[in-house]
């Protein structure tokens, strides 16, 4: 339902994609890892159309991803995005995020997309923080609440870029559990984290990425417990062992 | 002092007629500023090259000239032209003109100072350039934009005394037209400054206030 053809970025000199190609079907959870500054969150943002890519193909259910036509509108529509730091709208409280898209953009009646609304924070369990303001919940509750807001569009997909990177240690649980919901509930998932433990739990799929290329990927397992790879072997082993 | 109270009861009525004129001029130089900075500003910061080069000139052409200059070519060279405009439209149109630039550079700079985050996060739920402006990013720029504002409505009162310069009889003309026909400088200068003073106040404590509710924040 995604697919990524010899893609190319540079930001000014620097090249950040290298030519990444790959795919992600339906229902399928693929976790991308890698050093920072290895292009992982560019390219969810190229395949949202939030950056330009310079070459190749992003597809989206057969439609390419083009940052500069009306019809990157409908891709959105299809691919949400949940971001490192929540990006919640702080002038709106929890339930009024959620209804946002689905009452201005798709033009939903208002009484059914609160309904809606209601019923997507309590899946991801906040139905009592409805009326909250973001600058009043912690930081899990305000990416729980981002990640609700992703779901009300309905997507088929949702990207996430480092989603538990911006929390307390005691906070990332909360997110993983209901992004884990979210996939045993059959959505098709890109997320890019150092989280390795839900990477090797949830993941059917492993991206290692360094330097804008594709180093080595693979069914989750596989690809942590057994890295071909130098570089994996490497960055795995800083990761799990920091000192 | 006593005096001057007597000058004062005889004055005040005939002063108060140009607070009239000058309430009238700042609030309608003030309504057509805020439009047209607003414009101006979403021109600036739109995607469209053009307009915003278009703005970012215009801005700077305004900026450049008095605001005395502006006054005197809306109302006694724009006749030459075949527009003829009361004193009272020059006035308001000159100063609405005039601190649209102002306007639109506070405007600007509240806009740029959204985190790019929230332009992202709305652009990801699928919202266009427009709707991202007016659902997302102008009710957060409203917090910021609000104490510079008031600052400017204050400039914009007491700059409404130039409207002096083109006849409009607003407190600043009828003082001088009192003083020099009475000699009565020191009382009606002062009644003068003390009415600007009064207005002002007002708008002194509104600054105030967005200052404090900006800073809670």
């Amino acid at each position: 339902m995604i697919e990524l053809r010899n893609v190319h970025k540079s930001f000014g000199s620097l090249e950040v994609l290298k030519g990444i190609t790959a795919s992600v079907e339906k229902s399928e959870v693929v976790c991308i890892i890698g050093p920072s500054g290895s292009g992982k969150s560019t390219i969810l943002r190229c395949i949202n159309g939030l950056e330009r890519y310079d070459s190749g193909d992003i597809l989206v259910e057969g439609a390419r991803v083009e940052r500069d036509t009306p019809s990157i509108v409908t891709i959105r529509t299809r691919v949400s995005m949940v971001f490192q730091r929540f990006n919640l709208f702080p002038h709106r409280t929890a339930i009024e995020n959620v209804v946002e898209g689905p009452i201005f953009v798709k033009r939903e009646p208002r009484a059914e997309a609160l309904e809606r609304g209601r019923a997507l924070l309590a899946r991801v369990g906040l139905a009592e923080k409805a009326d909250a303001y973001p600058a009043q919940l912690s930081g899990g509750q305000q990416q729980r609440v981002a990640i609700a807001r992703a779901l009300a569009m309905q997507p088929k997909a949702i990207l996430f870029d480092e989603p538990t990177s911006a929390l307390d240690p005691e906070l990332v649980g909360e997110v993983l559990g209901v992004m884990r919901k979210l996939a045993d509930d059959g959505m098709t998932m890109v997320v890019v984290t150092h989280e390795m433990g839900f990477a090797a739990d949830v993941a059917d799929r492993v991206l290692f990425i360094d330097g804008g290329v594709i180093v080595e990927q693979g069914a989750a397992k596989s690809v942590l417990n057994q890295p071909q790879h130098a570089r994996t072997q490497d960055f795995l082993r800083r990761v799990l062992h920091p000192l | 002092m006593e005096k001057f109270l007597r000058d004062a009861t005889e004055f005040l009525p005939i002063l108060l007629q140009g607070v009239g004129l000058t309430i009238l001029v700042t609030v309608g130089s003030l309504v057509l500023s805020t439009i047209l900075g607003l414009v101006w500003a979403l021109m600036r910061v739109s995607q469209l090259r053009a307009l915003s080069l278009l703005s970012g000139g215009l801005i700077n052409v305004i900026r450049g000239i008095p605001i005395i200059v502006l006054l005197f070519y809306l109302y006694f060279v724009m006749p030459d032209f075949g527009i003829a405009l009361t004193a009272l439209q020059a006035a308001i149109l000159g100063l609405g003109i005039a601190y649209s630039a102002y306007q639109a550079e506070n405007f600007r700079a509240g806009i740029e100072a959204i985190d790019k985050g929230q332009i992202e996060a709305a652009q990801t739920i699928g919202m266009g350039w427009w709707l991202t402006m007016r659902r997302v990013i102008l009710p957060q720029a409203v917090r910021i934009v609000l104490p510079p504002y008031g600052n400017i409505m204050i400039m914009l009162l007491k700059d409404s005394s130039q409207a002096s310069t083109i006849t409009v009889a607003e407190l600043a003309l009828q003082g001088k037209l009192i003083a020099s026909s009475t000699f009565k400088n020191t009382s009606v200068f002062t009644l003068v400054a003390l009415m600007y003073l009064t207005m002002s106040i007002p708008l002194i404590l509104l600054v105030r206030h967005f200052e404090n509710k900006a800073n809670k924040r």
